[in-house]
């Protein structure tokens, strides 16, 4: 599918390109609309959104180059980005990133075979006081530790299952 | 009293007809009754200093925009990533009317057009809560068109960023908002200037907790305001502790109250009985670490006494270091942090985070030399003062303190 057409989008993209005094404020916004679109900010979505803003697509490409939350390639269904800045690693943050990649047999980076999980570790969330924790595709998870970790673990794999089995 | 945190006193105020039975508006409705500039001055005489870090008077930022302009913007910094710091989260999650009441409020003291929260991008759900209280809002008549009868009229929307740390800077913001690189600007002309700020009208930017203060200050009054705290550091401030304490939180309590009572009283003390505190860093990553020794924990948390013992408050975040830390590890981390987060626009920033993240990695791998620590000093004293915006400083803050108060952590690592 595309963004541009896309009904899904339609009334997202009228409601950023009217909130700004120009067309190309709304560039961030329909990255992540892209980025929704084909799971990862591929060339299709840098030229949809290029061409929705009249911009030329190199101009829109350096913008989602520049921010940590524009993923330039393919990432796993449930993107874990540990907090291991200073307070998180105070409290064994850097331990339990290291805990995690093992688990899931990836390094840095890393995607999981089944393209289930991608690991890697970001800086300050804003949630020191709740270390470790990560974010799971842009929604917080806090207070955690190896065994609640498995569990989300777990829960996710069976969603994942149940989605693919139409039961969702 | 909390007169920020007071999800924490009332059950659901993030409800607006809850917000509303707790007197919320009522400073908006005031405001409105005066001239714009008699709100400016309510909120100068109040003392109230900016809470994202800097510490300017907020009134006197606000008498700069010029009144002739006919297009003036607000601009909400909810960028919070300064490494610790997690109260504007709270605030934006648990209080998120009072903010947006702030921030009308200021809009209508500069006539400004529209306010926009630019908020970090992994407050993905906090934009989508804001995004439906600003419709609960227009739908009563608090945004959009006449604000309250008055005549006023001002929009207010949110915009998430996408993970930039230097987007929390303030003319960042306003290129990334733009839609460019979030890159500092050549100032002057400043953000509050015609040609400065977004769009290249004259914008205020302020944090989100300075916001949140504001209702208070209009509904109660300057005096009442200026009642708690210092002469010079007035009103509450949200200290966000974190690291080694028992109760690492969010607490809100009078400027001045000392770190003793902070780390001790509230916070609980040390994480484990027999690991007495080391260190702290009171304004996250991008201050002056100081060593926690009585006459630190005795010291008022206010801007002019931190400055006495050789640190800033800041934006209090205050992480907390017991002795079992190793201040070159510390030093290392936080400089990984500002390598990660230089926007490569300036020299000194760009390749100072680069080479002294090198050179700490070598010292902390046991490679390293004497020689080595004297030249991370002389680096990061290079980088202060040298670039567009303060991250240049911030970066050398973590290296010339932790070598300056912890130089037998540096020896330890290269002893031969």
């Amino acid at each position: 599918m595309a963004i541009i057409g896309n009904p899904k989008y339609a009334e997202r993209i009228d409601h950023h390109l009217a909130k700004y005094e120009t067309k190309r404020s709304a560039v961030m916004p329909l990255l992540f609309i892209a980025q929704e679109e084909y799971g990862w900010v591929n060339a299709e979505g840098i030229d949809e959104v290029a061409q929705i803003l009249n911009l030329d697509p190199t101009q829109v490409k350096s913008i989602a180059g520049f921010y940590t939350m524009y993923s330039e390639r393919p990432k796993g269904k449930y993107w874990l980005q540990v907090c291991t800045d200073l307070p998180c690693a105070l409290k064994g943050a850097d331990d339990f990133h290291a805990w995690l990649k093992d688990e899931l047999g990836v390094e840095e980076g890393g995607t999981t075979k089944d393209g289930m999980f991608t690991v890697e570790h970001v800086m300050c969330l804003a949630a020191c006081d709740k270390a470790p924790m990560l974010q799971c595709n842009f929604h917080y998870v806090e207070n955690l530790d190896q065994d609640k970790m498995r569990e989300l673990l777990a829960k996710w794999r069976l969603e994942a299952a149940q989605a693919a089995n139409g039961r969702g | 009293m909390h007169i920020l945190l007071r999800g924490r006193d009332i059950e659901n105020i993030k409800q607006l007809d809850v917000y509303e039975g707790h007197g919320g508006f009522a400073g908006l409705q005031k405001a409105l009754a005066m001239t714009p500039s008699e709100v400016i001055d309510v909120v100068k005489a109040s003392g109230l200093r900016g809470r994202g870090g800097a510490g300017f008077p907020t009134g006197v930022k606000w008498s700069f925009i010029p009144q002739h302009e006919p297009v003036k913007f607000v601009t909400v910094n909810a960028d919070e990533s300064e490494t610790g710091t997690f109260k504007d989260r709270e605030i934006m999650e648990e209080n998120p009317y009072q903010l947006i009441e702030g921030s009308l409020i200021c809009a209508y003291a500069i006539q400004a057009k529209a306010v926009y929260i630019y908020l970090r991008g992994e407050f993905w759900d906090i934009g989508d809560q804001l995004d439906e209280c600003i419709e609960s809002l227009r739908a009563k008549g608090y945004v959009g068109e006449n604000i309250m009868g008055s005549g006023y009229n001002c929009e207010v929307y949110t915009h998430l960023g996408a993970g930039a740390y230097i987007c929390g800077e303030e003319s960042a913001l306003l290129n990334s908002l733009e839609g460019y690189l979030g890159q500092p600007r050549v100032r002057p002309p400043f953000p509050a200037q015609k040609g400065g700020g977004l769009y290249k009208e004259a914008t205020v930017v302020n944090n989100v907790e300075t916001l949140a203060n504001v209702p208070f200050i209009l509904s109660e009054g300057a005096d009442a305001f200026k009642a708690i705290g210092t002469e010079q550091s007035t009103g509450n401030k949200i200290y966000c502790v974190s690291g080694h304490v028992k109760r690492p939180d969010n607490y809100e309590l009078p400027m001045g109250t000392t770190f003793r009572e902070l780390l001790y009283e509230q916070a609980g003390g040390p994480l484990y009985e027999e690991r007495p505190f080391k260190a702290m860093l009171p304004s996250g990553g991008s201050g002056p670490i100081v060593p926690l020794t009585d006459e630190v924990l005795d010291t008022p948390m206010s801007y002019e006494d931190c400055a006495n013992i050789g640190t800033i408050i800041g934006s209090a975040s205050i992480i907390v270091m017991d002795e079992t830390v190793d201040m070159t590890w510390v030093a290392s981390k936080v400089t990984k942090f500002f390598q990660h987060e230089s926007c490569g626009k300036c020299t000194p920033c760009r390749e100072g985070t680069y080479w002294l993240d090198k050179v700490i990695d070598r010292i902390l791998d046991g490679r390293g030399s004497p020689e080595d620590v004297k030249r991370i000093a002389d680096v990061a004293e290079n980088m202060a003062g040298t670039t567009l915006c303060a991250l240049g400083d911030f970066a050398a803050n973590p290296i010339i303190h932790t070598i300056r108060h912890f130089p037998d952590d540096f020896a330890r690592h290269v002893q031969t």
